[in-house]
């Protein structure tokens, strides 16, 4: 259990999707385990950018790791989300043919997915597509109907993931950036960038775009991350064109093309576009990229319109070839890679933290069940999804559910609250973890309540508040 | 849960809530006002500079003092206030609707009342609404969010500012930050004329040398963690210039890029909206589609100054008043807005009585004409000496243009030339 000290017998390196999966992975067992990641708060990289799907098991040929972890993680979503809390949701994913020459393709992915073993794929004439989804366009000619694939909000998971492990011994460790390591004698010892230090038995490197940084500085195999980016527009929820299920185009060799995804909050999110970029912290989006979202994703529901648009993002897949490198490092000792995570990363997730849990053991952990694990984390009563008569019960006992912060997500104080509790202290933390200011006014009414919060729940001055983190301070001086 | 009933229930305790409110409980029925605020008096609170009033009380107040005046009256009635309270649901109860709201003093209150005057006001449009492309940095702010700030709660947003869009809240805002003592580089407006009164380009932007690029489109917002500046490209002949690009750094980007009726709820419940305005179609007593359901001020269409939302809600309480004591017009005239107009409200007349009408054109022109036919036929032709899109027209047409009105089916169109 927690030695209160800095020595550990793993560390993980990098606070997205895979590492928190490893974590609470884990903290499952009778092991000091540290997860250390470089910004203010988790899931604050590429795992909090992407489409928010667990996908449907037919994209990647069983030859492929990604393939046969995508399979199993995807199986694993039902179980996590009775424990952590995190909204998913199996709303079903259709690929569809606007084309006959493309039913090639989708047939071969059918195919596929038979051989993948997804249960319940279906081949769909135009007619069986239309009915599933009437907001298809006219040009649909067939395609395919996985009904197992799904929609996750994908912070939240991430912070359920976290807020478990922690809860179960898990030593974490924010605005931790890893700037060297050495061995003294059986450990690594983990430098951070402002001073602090740690040492682990065993390291694991989770550090996304990153991740070949990391294996340099341990003397780890050389390898390349490029990174590849991907735009979106989000939709709000009032909008016309919102699809039942996710809706996919056949896909080409480079991506799986530009999807129309139901959120599982409401919203509509269409993208990603996929374009090299070689600044790893270049997340500006572009007119061009969006452009092409806006007539990609109307080819398959005509009724998309740029007036329902209430933002845009951009996130970068981490590549480093066709497949994940998740292996024990040959060069390096006790070192674990866990890096090229590209889509279908957040679907593998699970089913990664199995798999290095099972690396490390192989590499000589010891692994011993903690009699006492505890596997859920406190639920949030979230004011949208209450009853008036509920929310009238929740505000007697607590009278900040009666204050309604942010109007276009029905997010009230007592969550904000909940939110900064539980170590979410900036302006987008809170929204990852109670999505106010992601509705449709994009905190235009909501932000100066929230900082007024996070002053008296903190006792933080104004000039500490931030948007995530250092250097992106909110205000800038006082009257 | 306590369940309360009223004659008439006003959502929005703003400049148009408190205006309707009182004129429903001058007419000796009950009313509540239900306001999410804490205290009323809605987007007006944070405006303290001054222009208000002049209209409806012949002098220039700030925004706190002309809602002050309405509170006071407010008090002094019968109407009863909930403040602190959000509307989460609207249902139909046989001939009564149901307003849940919940607050944290007093958990979820029913409010059952038969007739109800939406007046929730309106939102700000944001950089995502716009579609600027680029980095998402800390220091981006809409104007109105800048305003509550500066003004209410005393922080100052930036230091170096550049200001998207040149509405009127952008316009205040460029003269606020710099008696604030920042720096505001420039107004970037992307049509060839101003999106805001010509009184606040002058006292705004002309008064504090601030440069207004017209005919300007901001295309990108550059900075990692905190703004760092923004690229701003010309538009000639409808098309970008690329190659004429320019950058303006700056720590603080505020958009003042339009207002958009907060519908959501009226359109949960049912209620039509009209595209041209994003507020409810209604009719020549302001009935919006839901029978017994009144709208005005910003939530109906955006209002360019507070007078005339304030006489606009007089009307509709009037009327929501009429409606519960059982007065309904005979006779409604269709209205049309005819070429150049971007919409007219409201969407019906009655041609046996005198009819206000708010109108926005399409076009900036001097010694512009008026022009309103009914059935094709002229009944009233009347000079402007200047119209544009930003200044909302006025006007009233009574039984002496419109007795002509036949049927039931005539039709009004409204045009400018």
């Amino acid at each position: 259990m927690k030695s209160g000290s800095d020595t550990f017998d793993v560390a993980i390196i990098g606070a997205g999707v895979s590492g928190a999966n490893i974590a609470r992975r884990l903290s499952a067992y009778e092991l000091d385990v540290a997860l250390v990641e470089k910004e203010v708060d988790v899931s604050f990289g590429i795992s909090k950018a992407n489409s928010g799907i667990v996908h449907g098991g037919f994209h990647h040929n069983k030859q492929y790791l990604k393939a046969r972890l995508e399979i199993q993680g995807a199986m694993m979503f039902d179980r996590l989300k009775a424990e952590l809390d995190f909204p998913f949701e199996r709303c079903g994913i259709l690929v569809v043919a606007l084309h006959e020459d493309e039913m090639r393709s989708v047939e071969q992915l059918y195919a596929q997915g038979v051989e993948n073993g997804v249960i319940g794929i279906e081949m769909c004439s135009r007619e069986r597509l239309l009915d599933l989804e009437p907001k298809l366009s006219q040009d649909a000619v067939g395609g395919l109907y996985a009904p197992g694939g799904g929609i996750v909000e994908p912070y939240r998971f991430v912070f359920s993931l976290v807020e478990n492990a922690v809860k179960n011994g898990l030593e974490l460790y924010t605005g931790f950036r890893v700037e060297g390591a050495k061995r003294q004698g059986e450990h690594w010892v983990v430098t951070a960038a402002d001073g602090r230090a740690i040492k682990a038995r065993y390291v694991v490197n989770a550090a996304g775009l990153f991740a070949d940084e990391i294996s340099r500085m341990f003397g780890a195999e050389d390898f390349h991350i490029s990174g590849r980016k991907g735009e979106y527009y989000l939709l709000d929820r009032s909008t016309k064109a919102k699809p039942d299920r996710v809706v996919f185009p056949v896909p080409t060799s480079i991506s799986k093309g530009m999807l129309i995804v139901p959120t599982v909050e409401g919203t509509v999110l269409i993208g990603p576009t996929a374009t090299k970029v070689d600044d790893k912290n270049d997340f500006a989006t572009t007119r061009e990229q969006l452009d092409t979202i806006l007539k990609s994703a109307r080819t398959m529901v005509p009724s998309i319109s740029e007036n329902d648009v209430i933002t845009s993002f951009a996130g970068i897949r981490s590549v480093i070839d066709e497949d994940f490198y998740i292996d024990i490092s040959a060069k390096a000792p006790a070192f674990v890679q866990v890096a090229g995570i590209q889509s279908p990363g957040l679907t593998a997730s699970p089913a990664i933290g199995e798999y290095v849990k099972d690396l490390l053991k192989k590499a000589g952990l010891k692994l011993v069940e903690k009699a006492d694990w505890d596997p859920f984390v406190r639920k949030v009563p979230r004011a949208r999804d209450l009853s008036p008569f509920e929310l009238d019960e929740l505000v007697k006992k607590d009278p900040a559910y009666g204050e309604i912060v942010c109007r276009c997500e029905r997010v009230t104080e007592a969550e904000i609250v909940e939110a900064i509790r539980r170590g979410h202290t900036t302006l987008d933390g809170i929204k990852y973890f109670t999505r106010a200011q992601m509705g449709r006014c994009q905190g235009g009414f909501c932000t100066y309540k929230i900082i007024k919060i996070i002053m008296r729940e903190t006792g933080m001055s104004y000039a500490d508040i931030t948007k995530r983190g250092e250097g992106s301070a909110v205000l800038r001086g006082e009257l | 849960m306590k369940e309360l009933s009223f004659d008439a229930a006003v959502i929005g305790g703003g400049a148009a809530g408190m205006a309707a409110a009182l004129e429903i409980s001058g007419r000796g029925l009950s009313c509540a006002v239900i306001e999410r605020e804490d205290g009323l008096g809605g987007i007006l609170m944070q405006c303290i500079h001054n222009g208000f009033g002049l209209i409806e009380f012949n002098e220039e107040l700030s925004g706190p003092e002309f809602a002050q005046r309405f509170e006071d009256r407010l008090k002094a009635s019968n109407i009863r206030a909930f403040c602190g309270a959000t509307v989460i649901e609207i249902e139909n109860q046989g001939d009564a609707k149901v307003i849940s709201c919940v607050s944290s003093a007093q958990g979820v209150v029913r409010i059952r009342a038969r007739a109800i005057v939406l007046a929730m006001g309106c939102r700000e449009r944001n950089r995502g609404n716009i579609r600027i492309p680029g980095s998402r940095p800390a220091g981006v702010f809409t104007a109105g969010l800048a305003q509550r700030l500066v003004n209410i709660e005393g922080y100052i947003p930036g230091k170096d500012v550049v200001i998207i869009g040149s509405g009127d809240i952008g316009l205040i805002m460029a003269r606020r930050m710099s008696w604030v003592g920042c720096k505001v580089h420039a107004v970037v407006e992307i049509l060839p004329y101003p999106s805001g009164l010509t009184r606040n380009i002058v006292q705004c932007l002309k008064d504090f040398g601030i440069p207004l690029y017209l005919s300007h489109l901001t295309t990108n917002i550059y900075g990692n963690d905190r703004v760092e500046g923004v690229e701003v490209t010309p538009i000639e002949n409808g098309a970008l210039m690329f190659e004429k690009s320019f950058r303006i750094p700056c720590d603080t980007v505020l958009l003042s890029v339009g207002l958009v009726p907060e519908n959501e709820l009226s359109r949960n419940f049912g209620v039509e909206i009209n595209p041209m305005t994003n507020g409810p179609w209604v009719d020549s007593t302001l009935m919006t589609s839901v029978p017994g359901v009144f709208a005005c001020g910003n939530v109906l269409h955006v209002h360019d100054l507070v007078d005339f939302v304030v006489e606009e809600a007089r009307r509709a309480g009037s009327f929501a008043a009429d409606w519960l004591s059982g007065k309904k017009p005979t006779k409604e005239i269709r209205v049309k807005a005819g070429s150049n107009v971007r919409y007219v409200t409201p969407s019906r007349l009655d041609p046996t009585r005198d009819n206000k009408l708010y109108m926005r054109t399409m076009i900036v022109k001097n010694d512009a004409l008026l022009e309103v036919k009914l059935d094709n036929k002229v009944v009233r032709s009347q000079k402007k000496n200047h119209v544009q899109p930003s200044e909302m027209i006025s006007f009233s047409l009574g039984p002496a243009e419109l007795a002509q009105a036949a049927t039931q089916d005539s039709t009004l169109e409204i045009s400018l030339q």
